[in-house]
């Protein structure tokens, strides 16, 4: 016990000195985030924490975050959830109680968001999340939840939408178009299904396959064999990175024809770089494009973003920047603007200004609803067009015209 | 309900299906029954319940990724993953098991769960918690408009493990060890007394358990997937086959192996792949509850 | 011997009340430790005193967990609207509904779980020894999966209940409480229980269940009887847990097999199987151990919990009663001795 409390004096006066010494420069703002470095979600745990890092940088270099006429820089504590939802939320009332941080960034996925802001909310922690899309994560009354991105029943519908198009177009009914779904079991996922499932019942749509990916996301063919048997119009893919790899790995090997296949998470897997022309003619739903024409004074445009980025991450030069990084930089933007417009380190005053974010960014516009999602930025569907992505709807954002049917 | 009544039409309205989940049941049950005849050995020759099966099964997997990773051929994997599994289980039966034999039959599998525990995280802390698999780059054979596919990786591993079956039928027939072996199981107060060291036997047995076991990992690496965390299921599954089987019943278990490997692709296909684990949960209930059944019938008779 | 009897538990009784004051930063873990004592103690009801070795009993926690929430939220609202994946209308609860739901819903979970016990034990008590530990180890994987699959309570999602209304420190207190008032009522509850006519007839059953059988006892329903027992305040647990955890999902939180499941089986053996003070004493022990090794080997702390599992049961088999009741024979006085010959007669 002794030796503890010694030690911690000691660890006390080396921090104290620490924080003299940078004085004349610029003071912290301890952020803490559970976030999925090992596990099944670890690919775009580490997209996120890349997102996060690189806007804390940028904000460095723009001279920090000026709250009160005072200076600050962001600092973030980290803990590997293992993608694991019990394990999210003890390292969440880790980071607050032991760790005593004020404020949080969200982790990576729905689930571990669901598992992590109840006990944010407990503990009137205000968090910014860039990486929990489901709708039941908005319907909770958390006052102290917020959300970058467009919400999950969003991702996917503009594909039912063209679906039935489609249809219509070789002089079918869209109520004869046959939908097959596989999911991941996780709110993200379920939430998905329920908007395309929604979406498909409105044009009459049949749901020939409902299914669920096993827990570990490693093999869909029992799906796939009945995908053959059943011939659906459209196979709608969502679990992830995971998930995703999985899907067009499998729908290689075992040669599926389907005339369009739409799933989540393409970029962030690498689809593209990984198995060449089997990605080809695939719909992916993304939440921001770096074609896109939103722009900040920190970040630039979306182009200029994916340039930066870039730069200081190399080992993503060869791929796309995965919105998952796009949007875990915009969080970390949300958190300077409302220290700025707060003007204090109070978290009730912090929180009543993030409430009122009203702003646009590289990432698209950011402004929350009461239940704490972001109303104001679109989601936008690609297709992997000879290993491009290239926009293919809403046609009000769309540069290209959709291939179909995919061979 | 309407999803479970649909899949079991399939069934009836495209009869080929049955071939292939039949057919990719036998060649994952195969592996299964590698597994489960270990546990069999082990349980029928010093009664002791090993929940940490599956965890050997990963860690075997684990050397042969491992050594793939490290520019070995991938087909090496499974001799290796025999001898570091065989010395492994010969350390865990001195430093665990060897004191549990005598103890009740909860405290061995209370320690094996602990074990499986402690293994499962070793193998994620230094492997991460991610899947694996190796892909030994073979082709894939189709038959019957694509709808049948037979990966040659997987018709390799199955061969493999025929072959590691054969050789411990013949190794436990034939040799004095295993001579030994088979009567320390039938009464080991007996063997000990005719001379025969079964302190000796025993660490045989375990080891010999482990590594068949690691050998099965190297092989389902190839043709499967691996997760630190998957111990658990591969435990289940050799609990299933060997209770279903009964102890010391080679033929029974590789028979009961390829069976419940074939339920569970057909439980996969009608109730969905994510109540896989549930399903080789319930095939474990059913079996205890029909041996349950069984049991009372014989009591009953007595009476 | 009866004045320092009255002294020890007057001792404890003033430490469990006014702990939560004098550490107010752990009033989580503190709560949780009676959460083992709990689980510990009902699993020595059947473990220690009957000689059935579940485990299964993370069932009932996860049931107990379920339950308490299903019905909370149903006396207000659409169960299956409000844990669907698209989310209905923002959902919110009045202090008083949050209070009468809490009540009625943990109450409900506690029965609802001692009905459970009942059927499943009707169907797993004819298995002995480790065949009745590992079908209902099966039970208990078996239920998580198939509520994972469960659409109507979110499946996958698992379920997010409301917060505690009130301030959050109050809130911590509160549920402090709410565990210890369960554990202490387990605790006289199994005191009282074990030198009644019934705890005598367990003990038998433990001992010799042919010879009981033959003596007249009734076996298959004391051990039901039991059982249900047990699982009424592991569910009563469990329905605390609920609302003490807010969000739970099925696997990891609800039927967390091998984590609390394994873990009341570990305090057990660790403290003395099937003695009174043993489940109380291990759990507690365990529970510092636990806290420790999250703490500061984080990332290690399963291989160091697993060490623990194999070396208590391995080479510590009698756990710290057994010990002591070996080495310090004095420090029980006659009273316990006469006591366990009692038990064992």
């Amino acid at each position: 016990m002794k030796k503890l409390s010694l030690l911690s004096i000691l660890m006390a006066s080396v921090s104290l000195l620490f924080s003299q010494a940078s004085l004349a420069a610029c003071d912290e703002i301890h952020i803490g985030s559970a976030i999925s470095l090992t596990g099944k979600y670890a690919t775009n745990g580490i997209h996120a924490k890349n997102g996060y890092e690189y806007a804390i940088q940028k904000i460095k270099d723009a001279g920090g975050v000026m709250v009160d006429g005072k200076c600050y820089n962001f600092r973030v504590t980290y803990y590997d959830d293992e993608s694991k939802g019990d394990r999210g939320a003890t390292l969440a009332e880790r980071l607050i109680s032991q760790d005593k941080v004020q404020y949080m960034l969200g982790p990576y996925s729905s689930g571990l968001t669901k598992a992590i802001a109840p006990v944010t909310e407990k503990y009137q922690i205000p968090m910014v999340e860039a990486e929990g899309a489901s709708r039941s994560l908005f319907n909770k009354g958390y006052k102290y939840l917020f959300a970058v991105l467009s919400t999950s029943e969003q991702y996917l519908a503009s594909a039912v939408t063209l679906a039935a198009e489609m249809a219509e177009k070789q002089g079918k009914k869209a109520s004869s178009v046959k939908v097959a779904v596989a999911v991941e079991n996780d709110p993200f996922s379920l939430d998905i299904r329920a908007g395309v499932l929604d979406d498909a019942k409105k044009y009459g749509m049949k749901p020939v396959i409902d299914e669920q990916l096993p827990r570990d996301l490693s093999d869909m063919s029992a799906i796939l064999t009945k995908v053959k048997l059943l011939k659906p119009d459209l196979l709608i893919v969502s679990g992830h990175s995971k998930g995703a790899a999985t899907a067009v790995r499998q729908i290689g090997e075992q040669n599926i024809k389907v005339p369009m296949i739409a799933m989540t998470h393409c970029e962030a897997a690498d689809v593209t770089g990984k198995f060449g022309a089997t990605a080809n003619d695939i719909l992916c739903s993304t939440q921001w494009a770096e074609t896109l024409s939103y722009s900040d004074p920190i970040f630039g445009t979306a182009g200029e973003y994916e340039a930066g980025f870039k730069k200081a991450y190399p080992e993503y030069k060869d791929k796309k920047v995965p919105y998952q990084t796009a949007q875990a930089s915009a969080a970390v933007y949300v958190f300077k603007d409302a220290f700025e417009r707060a003007g204090s380190l109070d978290k009730e005053k912090v929180r009543d200004a993030l409430a009122a974010t009203d702003m646009q960014t590289f990432y698209g516009g950011i402004k929350f609803s009461e239940a704490g999602n972001n109303i104001a930025k679109p989601m936008v569907l690609r297709q992997i067009q000879n290993g491009e992505y290239n926009v293919v709807a809403p046609s009000a954002f769309a540069s290209h015209e959709l291939n179909w049917p995919r061979n | 309900m309407d999803q479970i009544l649909g899949n079991i039409g399939l069934l009836f309205e495209f009869p080929i299906v049955n071939f292939k989940i039949v057919i990719d049941g036998i060649m994952i049950g195969a592996l299964f029954a590698l597994a489960a005849y270990g546990l069999a050995l082990v349980w029928g020759v010093m009664n002791v319940k090993n929940l940490a099966q599956g965890d050997f099964v990963i860690a075997g997997g684990y050397v042969s990724w491992w050594l793939v990773q490290h520019g070995f051929p991938a087909l090496l994997g499974v001799p290796a993953a025999f001898i570091v599994m065989w010395g492994i289980g010969w350390v865990v039966y001195k430093l665990v098991i060897s004191r549990v034999i005598e103890r009740d039959l909860f405290t061995s599998l209370l320690a094996t769960f602990g074990l499986a525990i402690m293994m499962a995280q070793i193998l994620n802390l230094l492997f991460g918690s991610d899947t694996q698999s190796v892909d030994l780059g073979y082709e894939t054979l189709y038959f019957a408009d694509g709808l049948i596919d037979i990966p040659i990786a997987k018709l390799i591993g199955v061969i493999m493990a025929a072959i590691l079956a054969a050789g411990v039928i013949i190794f436990m027939k034939s040799s004095r060890m295993g001579q030994a072996i088979r009567a320390t199981a039938q009464d080991a107060r007996a063997a000990r007394v005719l001379g025969i060291d079964t302190e000796k036997v025993y660490a045989f047995t375990f080891s010999l358990n482990a590594a068949i076991c690691g050998a099965a990992g190297a092989i389902i690496v190839m043709v499967w997937v691996i997760q630190p965390f998957y111990g658990i299921t591969h435990s289940i599954r050799a609990f299933v086959i060997v209770t279903a089987a009964g102890l010391g019943n080679l033929p029974g278990v590789i028979a009961a192996g390829l069976g419940i490997g074939a339920l569970e692709q057909y439980g996969a296909h009608i109730f969905g792949i994510g109540y896989q684990q549930a399903i080789a949960v319930m095939l474990l209930l059913l079996v205890l509850l029909i041996r349950l059944i069984q049991q009372l019938r014989v009591r009953q008779v007595l009476k | 011997m009866g004045n320092n009897k009255i002294i020890l538990y007057a001792a404890i009784l003033a430490i469990t009340v006014i702990a939560p004051f004098v550490f107010p930063a752990f009033g989580t873990q503190l709560a949780t430790l009676w959460l083992m004592i709990i689980v510990a103690l009902t699993w020595d009801m059947t473990g220690g005193q009957m000689g059935y070795n579940s485990l299964g009993n993370i069932f009932f926690y996860g049931t107990g967990m379920y339950v308490a929430a299903a019905v909370t939220i149903g006396m207000v609202y659409d169960v299956g609207e409000y844990t669907s994946a698209h989310g209905g209308g923002i959902t919110s609860f009045t202090d008083q509904q949050y209070f009468t739901g809490m009540f009625v819903g943990i109450l409900a979970a506690g029965v609802f779980c001692s009905v459970c016990a009942v059927v499943i034990g009707y169907l797993t008590f004819g298995l002995r020894g480790p065949y009745f530990a590992i079908g209902t180890l099966g039970v208990a994987i078996a239920a998580g999966e198939l509520v994972s699959n469960w659409d109507w309570i979110g499946g996958g999602q698992g379920i997010a209940l409301p917060v505690y209304p009130g301030d959050l420190d109050e809130g911590k207190v509160f549920f402090y409480f709410l565990f210890a008032l369960t554990g202490v009522a387990v605790f006289l509850f199994c005191r009282w229980l074990y030198q009644t006519r019934f705890g005598a007839a367990i003990n038998a059953i433990r001992d010799d269940e042919e010879k009981a059988d033959a003596m007249g006892i009734h076996t298959l329903r004391y051990k039901l009887v039991t059982w249900s027992m047990a699982a009424f305040f592991v569910g009563i647990a469990g329905g605390i847990s609920a609302f003490q955890l807010i969000h739970f999902e099925p696997l990891e939180t609800a039927y967390q097999t091998i984590n609390l499941g394994i873990f009341m089986v570990v305090c057990v053996l660790l403290g003395g199987k099937g003695t009174l003070w043993g489940p109380v004493i291990g759990a507690s022990l365990f529970h510092v151990f636990k806290e420790v090794t999250w703490n500061y080997f984080l990332g290690w702390q399963w291989v160091a919990l697993g060490a623990l599992i194999v070396v208590t049961v391995v080479y510590f088999k009698d756990g710290v009663m057994g010990y002591l009741l070996h080495t310090k024979p004095e420090w029980f006085g006659v009273k316990i001795d006469q006591k366990a010959s009692e038990e064992t007669s």
